[in-house]
């Protein structure tokens, strides 16, 4: 039995929680040092689980999207950087996995994430549209089996760490803004020019600076599926729901503070309720709150799972956005509480009960695609969508 | 129909070319219409066919060209028929 062979024999919960010890153990350093959260990252690939999502044939464990957000809520809990970047990862994957069928180059790369451990990074970002995942000025340039591109991309997470990158342009110089493609580049088919530095309240490990992207690369590695379909059926969901589910982490490790914070109060007065002891159940209460949203998102996205009718339905967006809505406010709700109760202890660092590093890894939820432009989109849908009233789906 | 449509889509569809140089089955997405945008279009068509679109056929594949909107009010009018 090969080492690796011994790993992947173990249980997804049990490899994710030996890697959350490790990445826990470092999350406050990471924080502090504003740097790439390399001990947590090393210690997912050590636990090969870098490329579970893939199907077996090439090399994965054909895990599921349930299964990965459940390791991205527990990494959430121990270091939301080293979370941050195994989510944002994955949502890479998940695009290649389900829209690079039958595409023998991203075929064998997948292979290669899985034998290799390789991360992958994704450049959507640029100057001059800002945020909007679905447009880009750049435009990919394919003179016979080669392709160029160079890309002012104002954020690439974890860009200098990554071993390929995934990037959206238009797919020809001609083409209209929407009209997409997505291109895996590899580490040594491009140069990274740093045009802007990662120094924020929160989400520091993530290391998501601006770069000049540019790269030469055989034209195979563009994505066969029109990036607009990726999009609408993986990328935009799975980000929801993982990025839900290691938020609902963060929250759920100051709720676990808060509570220990409580009872030790209980102890040391026996017989008396402590002063934050109603807040903790009011904390508790929101954290289920969360912890459903993800978890009827993740139920949702299964069902219709492979049937692109049902995850181009508007019905589906609308719900998923409310995903990431709902946890994305939620959570600082929670985390307050949690501050109140912990009082100074809380609010000091280096404390058992600390949440500073909480709360701000946790301001990065309503920003990560505003809220703002998510509401937006969600009104849109709403003026012909009916709201689903049932309970069950 | 298609006239119809497509003299909606030039009115409401804010689509970076001319709608006439658009054929019938060309991907509208592809050629700019944003999701934002072709809703407008889908409340205009509510408006000018007086119909409601249902539930299945709210996707981008009824909105992915002339000739699958066409194809779309085709099968609500005769829903509304029947």
């Amino acid at each position: 039995m090969t080492a690796a062979s011994r790993v992947t024999a173990m249980g997804l919960t049990e490899r994710a929680r030996r890697a959350a010890g490790i990445a826990a153990e470092y999350a406050d350093r990471v924080d502090v040092e504003g740097r790439f959260p390399s001990e947590g990252m090393d210690a997912l690939k050590a636990e090969r689980l870098m490329g579970i999502l893939i199907r077996p044939e090439f090399g994965g464990e054909g895990a599921t999207m349930t299964e990965i957000a459940d390791i991205c809520a527990i990494l959430g809990q121990a270091c939301a950087s080293t979370a941050m970047t195994y989510a944002m990862h994955q949502i890479q994957v998940a695009s290649l996995s389900d829209y690079a069928l039958g595409s023998a180059w991203h075929e064998s790369f997948q292979k290669r994430i899985c034998e290799e451990q390789l991360l992958i990074a994704s450049a959507t970002s640029e100057a001059g549209i800002g945020g909007n995942l679905r447009n880009s000025l750049c435009a990919i340039e394919v003179e016979g089996e080669t392709a160029r591109l160079t890309k002012d991309a104002t954020v690439i997470s974890y860009g200098a760490e990554a071993d390929a990158i995934m990037v959206t342009s238009r797919r020809n110089p001609d083409a209209a803004h929407s009209d997409q493609v997505a291109t895996v580049f590899l580490k040594d088919q491009y140069t990274l020019e740093r045009t802007s530095v990662w120094d924020t309240l929160g989400m520091r490990g993530t290391c998501s600076e601006g770069y000049i992207f540019k790269a030469e690369a055989p034209a195979v590695q563009i994505l066969p599926r029109p990036f607009a379909e990726i999009a609408a059926q993986s990328m935009l969901a799975v980000s929801h729901l993982l990025w839900g589910a290691l938020w609902y982490g963060i929250a759920a490790d100051a709720v676990a503070r808060a509570q220990s914070f409580v009872k030790a109060a209980a102890r040391k007065s026996p017989g008396q309720m402590p002063p934050g002891a109603l807040r903790l159940a009011e904390a508790s209460s929101l954290l289920q709150l969360v912890k459903a949203n993800v978890v009827a998102g993740l139920k949702q996205f299964a069902e219709c799972k492979g049937d692109g009718d049902a995850l181009n339905a508007m019905s589906f967006s609308v719900a998923m956005n409310n995903v990431k809505i709902g946890t994305s406010q939620t959570i600082l709700t929670i985390i307050n509480h949690c501050m109140l109760i912990c009082g100074i202890a809380g609010y000091k660092n280096g404390t058992p009960f600390s949440l500073g590093r909480h709360l701000r890894d946790a301001h990065s939820a309503q920003l990560m695609i505003s809220n703002d432009r998510i509401l937006g989109n969600t009104s849109t849908m709403l003026l012909v969508n009916k709201q689903d009233t049932s309970l069950l789906g | 129909m298609k006239q119809a449509i497509r003299t909606l889509l030039a009115k409401h569809g804010n689509l970076p070319v001319a709608i006439e140089s658009i054929d019938d089955n060309a991907d509208l997405y592809d050629a700019g219409l944003s999701s934002f945008a072709s809703v407008q279009v889908m409340l205009a068509l509510e408006e000018e066919f007086d119909i409601e679109f249902p539930e299945h056929l709210l996707n981008r594949k009824s909105f992915s060209s002339v000739e699958a909107i066409a194809a779309a009010l085709t099968e609500i009018r005769e829903e509304q028929a029947a």
